[in-house]
């Protein structure tokens, strides 16, 4: 750091921030070389192509920091020559975010009969199993999911990050 | 040929790679290319023999060509181009990269690369470039297909100049270049996404005029980016300026746009700006910032800067806005639209200058300027660097004059001391403070200026970090002078271990230099010398009488200090002058260690 000893007496909030970017190579080293390089959190990001004929790709990042901070990661983003628009999801309005999640449990009988027990609760997908182990695939908000994986205890998970879209009428497109 | 071919549709493929790249180059104007070649740029440099439209400038080292496009960008305001080759041609263009990164200098650097069938086989010559410089470019691309050759050249060129400028990167594999690929003119290439804003918006405007017009105590910060934003921009500013009566300081990269001999200007900001510059950014109660970016170096401690003014800052780059200082009306538009949309506001609501509204201000302004905080004890038997420099300034008085400058104490009182009148006469390493810019650069200046007289006003610690171009100047009879102020010492160095690390000169001193004048005359040039100040004009006379490269070893007194400071950590207020008795030694003290 330089000269300031800046408190942060800025509240830090998290932000989901969805960008709509030119399919190049290099584009996520980009954007996540921009994350690095300045010292800004990623706390998920997601990305893959939405557009084959267009060569769009969307990524979504969902970050934390001052309100100042989440500024400055905005007028980055939009100032890479492939990002062709942006929104910060958390600001705009309402938001319907989701999170995929595969989660395998191992154990005994007793133990997987439990485990099913938890996903029917939880409103998870069997997806594989055998007889040691279930999978299991589990769709929500980060927090649904948290709680999942707490109820579950699973030995191994994967988890996509979150991919999110504003509610009602308002839409992210690369003309508007 | 086969029927199937005799029946293809007709193609423009006539070309192969390395001439749609020059094709490319001519028709977005350039007319040279500073470069070293190797293995994978051989196909480029075949097709570059073949031509007669573009000159390619042979540097000795890859630095040495990114910062001659640098300096040649900066006085010309043109796209300047570099052609490397793969592997360590492309490494070593990086600290020139980000140089031109931090300063916003238009570049297209073109990388040779291994074929594509070998990338990522850790072939010979072979670097990851488009990792390497995407952090240190503003964009980069790898050519994978030659059908996307010539779009992407004329976009790299799009991209390096639109909004604010920076160096793109394209690299090019040798198989790229070497089979044939289709030709698209600039204005064939498709519609571009990449369209920065540049018209600011009416109403911030208006606030904005509004403001000035009743400002107590206005000042107008300006920076680089109204120089970017060309010569127009900076007659605007002009017009601006006067029509307020405002006072005007400049930052380091901002020098020049305004004239420095108009009584408006009260010198350069920052930590060695004059005294009355910095503190009137602190006492202001309205701040125009148009084209620079608040950066460390000008701003001091940012809880401490300039706390009772209203901020307005005009930028194209909407990230400099709110990065270090929170401002109180942005406006995000180039330079130049921003300051004919003002002067027309002006204008149209017929706003005068009020002198007597603004003149407390001024008088507060000149009780600062009273001080005379660059002023310096001269000496009989010592030449001052200050001095030398004064010299400089008053002999070359009234000629075509481009200066360049290393990077250390040399360079911050060549912004103190020589003055100028006009943009794109001034060219230093603002942002990244590379040692070693202005050898290179004045070389590319003069390329662009070839009659002007350009001067690289050095250290001689930086100046040894690319003097191979030495070799360079005289191969292409570039008459550039080297104007080393010689005090054996990295003096910027030197000073900060005085100030704030107990005096104790770690590695700061430069043992076994060599004789500047011999060092001169084994490249061919003609070198100078002077160690005394009865010397001095008339080395300077020489050095500018002499139509071929020149170095002037000027002995400078090695124990003076840059003044004004403002120490790192300290506000603008706390701006420390130039003690009473210079000969005094330091009280060195080691608070100061852990800034920067």
């Amino acid at each position: 750091m330089l000269y300031e000893q800046r408190t942060e007496v800025d509240a830090v909030r998290r932000h989901t921030i969805s960008v709509l970017v030119d399919n190049e190579p290099g584009v996520l080293a980009r954007v996540i070389g921009l994350f690095s390089g300045r010292g800004y959190n990623i706390d998920s990001l997601t990305v893959a192509e939405v557009d084959r004929a267009a060569h769009l790709s969307r990524i979504t990042v969902v970050t934390s920091g001052t309100e100042q901070v989440i500024e400055q990661i905005k007028a980055l983003l939009a100032k890479q020559v492939p990002v062709r628009r942006l929104a910060d999801l958390t600001v705009e309005g309402e938001v319907v975010e989701r999170e995929l999640a595969l989660a395998k449990v191992t154990g005994d009988r007793l133990r997987l009969i439990d485990a099913l027990r938890v996903a029917d609760f939880m409103g998870a997908r069997l997806v594989d199993r055998t007889l040691e182990t279930l999978t299991f695939e589990v769709t929500g908000s980060s927090e649904d999911i948290d709680s999942f994986l707490r109820l579950l205890e699973p030995v191994e998970v994967s988890r996509a990050g979150v991919v999110a879209m504003a509610r009602g009428t308002r839409t992210l497109t690369p003309d508007g | 040929m086969s029927d199937a071919q005799d029946l293809a549709p007709p193609t423009t493929a006539t070309l192969n790679g390395a001439e749609v790249v020059l094709k490319a180059l001519v028709d977005q104007g350039v007319e040279h290319v500073f470069g070293y070649p190797g293995g994978a740029v051989l196909p480029i440099y075949d097709a570059i023999f073949k031509q007669n439209h573009l000159r390619h400038i042979l540097v000795r080292h890859e630095q040495g060509a990114v910062h001659a496009a640098e300096g040649y960008a900066r006085t010309t305001g043109k796209v300047g181009v570099v052609l490397v080759t793969s592997g360590p041609g492309a490494t070593n263009t990086v600290t020139g990269l980000t140089d031109a990164l931090m300063d916003s200098v238009p570049l297209v650097v073109l990388t040779g690369q291994v074929p594509t069938h070998m990338i990522g086989n850790d072939a010979f010559q072979e670097a990851d470039t488009v990792g390497i410089t995407r952090p240190c470019t503003k964009h980069n691309y790898l050519v994978k297909d030659p059908e996307d050759l010539a779009r992407t050249m004329h976009e790299a060129f799009h991209v390096a100049r639109s909004g604010r400028p920076g160096p793109v990167v394209v690299d090019l594999p040798k198989d790229i270049c070497l089979n044939k690929a289709p030709y698209l003119a600039p204005e064939e290439v498709p519609h571009r996404h990449y369209q920065p804003k540049r018209l600011p918006a009416p109403d911030r405007i208006e606030r904005a005029v509004d403001l000035i017009a009743r400002a107590q105590r206005p000042i107008f910060y300006i920076g680089g980016g109204v120089i970017n934003a060309g010569a127009e921009a900076c007659e605007t500013l002009r017009e601006l300026v006067r029509a307020t009566g405002h006072p005007i300081t400049q930052t380091l990269m901002g020098l020049g746009a305004f004239p420095a001999s108009d009584p408006q200007f009260i010198g350069m900001l920052g930590m060695h700006g004059t005294y009355e510059a910095n503190m009137a950014m602190h006492g202001c109660d309205l701040m125009i910032c148009i084209g620079a970016r608040f950066d460390d170096r000008v701003t001091g401690r940012l809880d401490g800067f300039s706390p009772r003014s209203v901020k307005i800052h005009v930028d194209i780059d909407p990230s400099s806005i709110n990065k270090n200082i929170q401002v109180d009306l942005p406006i995000v538009a180039d330079c130049g639209e921003a300051l004919k949309a003002m002067l027309a506001c002006w204008r149209q609501k017929q706003y005068q200058k009020d002198e007597v509204r603004l003149a407390p201000w001024w008088h507060t302004i000149k009780g600062w300027q009273a001080r005379n905080s660059l002023g310096y004890r001269k000496s009989p038997t010592s030449i001052k660097p200050q001095y030398a420099i004064e010299r400089l300034y008053e002999l070359s008085k009234g000629k075509d004059v481009y200066i360049t400058t290393e990077v250390g104490q040399h360079q911050m009182w060549a912004a103190q001391h020589f003055h100028f009148e006009e943009p794109f006469r001034w060219m230093t390493s603002g942002g990244l403070g590379t040692m070693g810019y202005g050898l290179p650069a004045a070389m590319g200046v003069q390329m662009a200026r070839p009659d002007g007289l350009v001067v690289d006003i050095a250290g001689e610690a930086s100046w040894v970090m690319n003097m191979q171009e030495m070799s360079t100047l005289v191969q292409y009879r570039l008459p550039v002078k080297s104007f080393i102020l010689n005090n054996s010492y990295m003096g910027m160095v030197r000073q900060w271990q005085d100030f704030f690390h107990g005096n104790r000169h770690a590695e700061s001193y430069m043992d076994s230099l060599p004789d500047f004048v011999k060092l001169a005359e084994a490249f061919g040039a003609v070198g100078l010398r002077a160690t005394t100040p009865d010397e001095l004009d008339d080395v300077i006379l020489e050095m500018m009488a002499v139509d071929r490269p020149v170095v002037c070893d000027i002995v400078v007194d090695r124990a003076e200090n840059v003044y004004p400071m403002i120490p790192g950590g300290a506000a603008h207020n706390e701006i420390m002058l130039a003690p009473e008795d210079p000969d005094l030694p330091i009280k060195g003290s080691e608070d100061g260690m852990p800034l920067v």
